[in-house]
């Protein structure tokens, strides 16, 4: 082996250290990289990064802005780091947060003369056994016929696109709507409460805060929990101890599709106000970075969900106000999985400076 | 402190020549743990030289200083009178220092050459190498066959491919980690021919074992161990195994307390004709198997490994579920069909041969893994939630009642020693008050204390009225604790017959597969067709 004069050793244990740092060492490469990617833009990065980073949390109306893009990723990541866990890999977040979008419209349209208070509740149980169900295929297939579930999951998203299109350029669309490809809005009573006025924030937040809660709970102090943990861990010791494995399967990928049907409920109910073929906006991808840049862990993930909503908006200011294009978003949420890749490789292993053989 | 070499010279065959290498007060401090502490060895070419010390007793640590994979704390080593750094394995392969860990390193996809080659430096010519394997495997009589696939290889022949890619590199120094655990009495002998042989050609050996007869017959000298530090050197054929045990445990090695046999206890496992066969292409089909075990006694079923003991402990514990109900009943139900976890509920323990990854999860801490088989038995769940303070009192009670040397109940299962992590499913699974307990290789790569305990262990649950079904490829172990024995071969399972009725030489022919039954039916049929002519 030619001598290199760098070489990873493997550690005699993972660090723990290494496994909180590698995050924001990847967010800070993130923004290093990012920087250069402004200059050789032919932008000023310092200008970049005040439209990517400071401008969009200035002020109050920015901050909410803020919440009300984490929300989502919040809700999806919550439900994925529940599989992820147990090494279930559903990669389909963003069709279950379709099809949730698409229950929760379908119930709200269903009753859309009703003023009652349990509208909304029925709204959000729809989208969650929406979600649920389009998992639930991934699930069923795995089970019975061991298919991959990353790759059932992750093409069941183009088919929930395709639907949410036939739906809201047939059967649904709006017959005021001048032919666009959309719903009718949402009355009031099918609206989630804006917390607070002036702003777009509404109670979605504070179920995402919930779920997040419900989620540390289940993680960490239910049976069903710690058996998805073992399960993840060492599948044989799972099957020794005899947990089902299939179960572990069924519970993470319904738990994975009801959080992001919910996810989708909040978003139609919430700042969209109608179901159009737009819906499909990405954030159940990018709770999958979310989940991991969290570790898996629900504090975690709060944070992780607010540096990608941050993400989010910065894209959208540089856009409009540096014309760069709006796949910018796109490349800094790559980077920053990549580098929370690269960095994890420090976990279990430290880099060490000179030759490997003395002799 | 150490007792001079020369006052104990050794063999005349290791005599010869000058030091080969020499350690000088080598002291590993890991981070709140002395593993050696001043320890001085010595060994010649030619040298069959054991070291010798219980689990922890720092052989381990010991050896991976010596072949690179750590480095010392204090200390100086000599390689050939020359002070020494070794870096890392490369370093001492390069040397000359070869090691074959107890553990094996091999790909099971790939074939045996393949390995071999993964291990050389550079690009080697697989054809060439594969006759410098046939040359090296002849002339130390290993046979092994360059092309096979190692999943397809028993325990024996992967060991032997362990051995072998040491020997292409033509060492001066082999060093063995207990190298027999896993073979029969026959490929025992045959090792230990080849490590002679090796020795006479002028390789010294360091031969890791806590097997007290194995080394008096092997060892030229020996240096034991005890908490890091030496405590002795000996001439290993002029002591006793009990001598040698005391220096090793530093006091006199326990012996089981065996009571009578109860007899007429209630039936607490039955196979039934119990068939199946392996989802496994490379194992072993098991074929119209029956067994009962009845409630206070001990049952042990002896056999080379790969003879369908995994596929019927599978079996037995439902982590491979039948298509029947009936072949397997425990406690009077037909369990073939229930899962591990239901079957556990009827009230069996089970203790499987694999211990980080089956046993215990690795990177969980004690009290965690305490929840893995204990969460129903012992209460530790409440309406679908865990109730950890239990669980981890649960965990201290295996950890103060089996001896279990750990870091308390949050330590990592795998920061743990084999025998110890032992020690401690041992307890988890005894301490839930088992009406059946089924065991697979209790005591495999634990040193002569812990064996002991567990052993004892054993006997005094069966004392209590539990059936125990032992399934093991130590003899002598089997010997020691059983009431009554069978042996599994090719699948099937012998008669089974009272210990106090057998000797070890007769199971060690039925190991092969011949036994009374099979030649009975065989010569029942032969005088049904001399009546019938």
């Amino acid at each position: 082996m030619p001598d290199f004069p760098l070489r990873l050793e493997p550690r005699a244990e993972p660090s723990r250290l290494m496994s909180y740092l590698s995050p924001l060492i990847a967010v800070a490469l993130t923004l290093l990289v990012g920087l250069l990617l402004f200059s050789a833009l032919g932008k000023d990065p310092i200008e970049g990064f005040r439209y990517f980073f400071i401008n969009p949390v200035r002020t109050l109306y920015g901050l909410s802005e803020l919440l009300l893009k984490a929300t989502p990723l919040m809700m999806c990541a919550i439900g994925l780091a529940i599989g992820f866990r147990a090494n279930v890999w559903n990669i389909g977040a963003e069709g279950q947060f379709v099809l949730g979008a698409i229950g929760a419209s379908g119930a709200a349209l269903y009753f859309s003369g009703s003023d009652s208070a349990m509208l909304l509740p029925a709204m959000v149980v729809a989208g969650a056994l929406a979600g649920a169900a389009w998992a639930a295929i991934p699930a069923l297939l795995k089970t019975q016929f061991n298919a991959n579930e990353i790759l059932v999951s992750l093409m069941l998203v183009y088919v929930a696109q395709l639907l949410v299109s036939w739906l809201v350029f047939g059967p649904w669309r709006d017959p005021y709507g001048f032919g666009f490809p959309q719903t009718e809005m949402f009355h009031d009573a099918a609206l989630l409460p804006i917390l607070l006025d002036g702003t777009r924030l509404s109670f979605a937040f504070v179920i995402a805060l919930a779920m997040l809660a419900l989620g540390y709970v289940f993680m960490h102090r239910s049976y069903t929990g710690f058996k998805m943990r073992v399960a993840g861990e060492a599948a044989a010791a799972a099957r020794y101890a005899g947990f089902s494995a299939k179960r572990m399967i069924w519970i993470g990928l319904l738990c994975g599709g009801g959080a992001a049907g919910i996810a989708g409920m909040a978003e139609v109910a919430g700042p969209m106000g109608q179901l159009t073929d737009k819906v499909s906006l990405g954030y159940g991808f990018a709770a999958i970075i979310v989940a991991f840049v969290g570790r898996l862990n629900p504090v975690g993930i709060l944070f992780a969900s607010l540096l990608m909503a941050l993400l989010f908006l910065g894209g959208e200011q540089v856009q409009q106000y540096m014309n760069l294009p709006s796949s910018i978003s796109m490349v800094f949420q790559g980077m920053l999985l990549f580098f929370l890749l690269g960095s994890d490789v420090f976990i279990n292993y430290r880099l060490r400076i000179g030759c490997a053989a003395s002799v | 402190m150490t007792i001079p070499n020369t006052d104990t010279p050794p063999d005349q065959a290791a005599q010869r020549g000058a030091l080969l290498l020499e350690l000088q007060g080598i002291s590993k401090i890991y981070p709140g743990v002395v593993a050696n502490d001043g320890v001085d060895l010595q060994i010649r070419p030619g040298e069959i030289h054991a070291v010798l010390g219980e689990n922890g007793a720092g052989k381990s640590t010991l050896m991976k200083i010596i072949y690179g994979v750590t480095r010392q704390s204090e200390g100086r080593m000599l390689w050939q009178g020359d002070e020494i750094a070794i870096d890392n394995p490369a370093a001492a392969r390069s040397l000359g220092i070869g090691m074959v860990f107890q553990h094996f390193s091999l790909f099971e996809t790939l074939t045996v050459v393949e390995n071999v080659a993964l291990a050389m430096p550079g690009k080697p010519d697989l054809a060439a190498l594969s006759q410098r394997i046939e040359e090296v495997s002849e002339r130390y009589g290993l046979p092994v066959s360059p092309r096979r696939h190692v999943h397809a290889l028993s325990v024996g022949e992967r060991q032997r491919v362990e051995i072998i890619r040491c020997l292409l590199q033509e060492p001066k120094l082999l060093i063995m980690d207990e190298p027999t655990s896993v073979l029969t009495p026959q490929a025992v002998r045959k090792l230990f021919e080849t490590l002679r042989q090796l020795a006479s050609e002028g390789c010294a050996i360091l031969y890791i074992s806590h097997k007290l007869d194995e080394i008096r017959e092997l060892c030229h000298t020996a240096t034991v161990l005890r908490g890091g530090k030496v405590t002795g050197h000996c001439i290993p054929s002029k002591e006793t195994p009990e001598s040698m045990a005391r220096l090793m445990i530093g006091k006199d090695l326990p012996i089981c307390e065996h009571g009578t046999v109860a007899r007429g206890g209630e039936l607490r496992l039955r196979l039934a004709g119990l068939s199946h066969a392996s989802p496994d292409p490379f194992g072993t089909d098991l074929k119209d198997l029956h067994l009962d075990v009845h409630a206070g006694e001990i049952v042990g079923i002896a056999g080379v490994s790969g003879n369908g003991q995994q596929e019927l402990l599978l079996a037995i514990s439902g982590e491979e579920p039948l298509a029947e109900k009936y072949p397997v009943q425990i406690c009077g139900t037909e369990a073939g069909r229930m899962s591990a976890g239901q079957r556990r509920r009827l009230g069996m323990t089970f203790v499987p041969e694999d211990r980080l990854g089956r046993g215990a999860v690795p990177s969980l801490s004690l009290a965690d893994n305490a929840i893995l088989t204990a969460a129903r038995t012992r209460g530790l769940v409440n309406r679908g939630f865990v109730n950890f303070g239990l669980a981890s009192r649960f965990a201290r009670k295996c950890i103060e009642q089996f001896n279990v040397k750990c870091n308390g109940e949050g330590a990592a299962a795998k920061s743990l020693s084999g025998g110890n992590l032992q020690k401690f499913i041992m307890g988890r699974e005894i301490l839930q008050n088992p009406k059946l307990l089924v065991c697979a290789q209790p005591t495999w790569g634990v040193d002569v204390g812990a064996a002991a305990f567990i052993r004892q262990s054993l006997i005094d649950l069966r004392e209590k009225g539990c059936a125990i079904l032992i399934i093991s490829e130590e003899l002598d172990e089997l010997f020691e604790v059983c009431d009554r024995i069978a042996v599994i071969a090719k699948g099937r399972l012998s008669p089974v017959c009272p210990v106090a009725d057998t000797t070890v030489e007769r199971i060690g022919v039925w190991m092969s597969g011949m036994w009374a039954d099979a030649e009975g039916e065989a010569e029942g049929t032969t005088t049904q067709e001399t009546a019938h002519a």
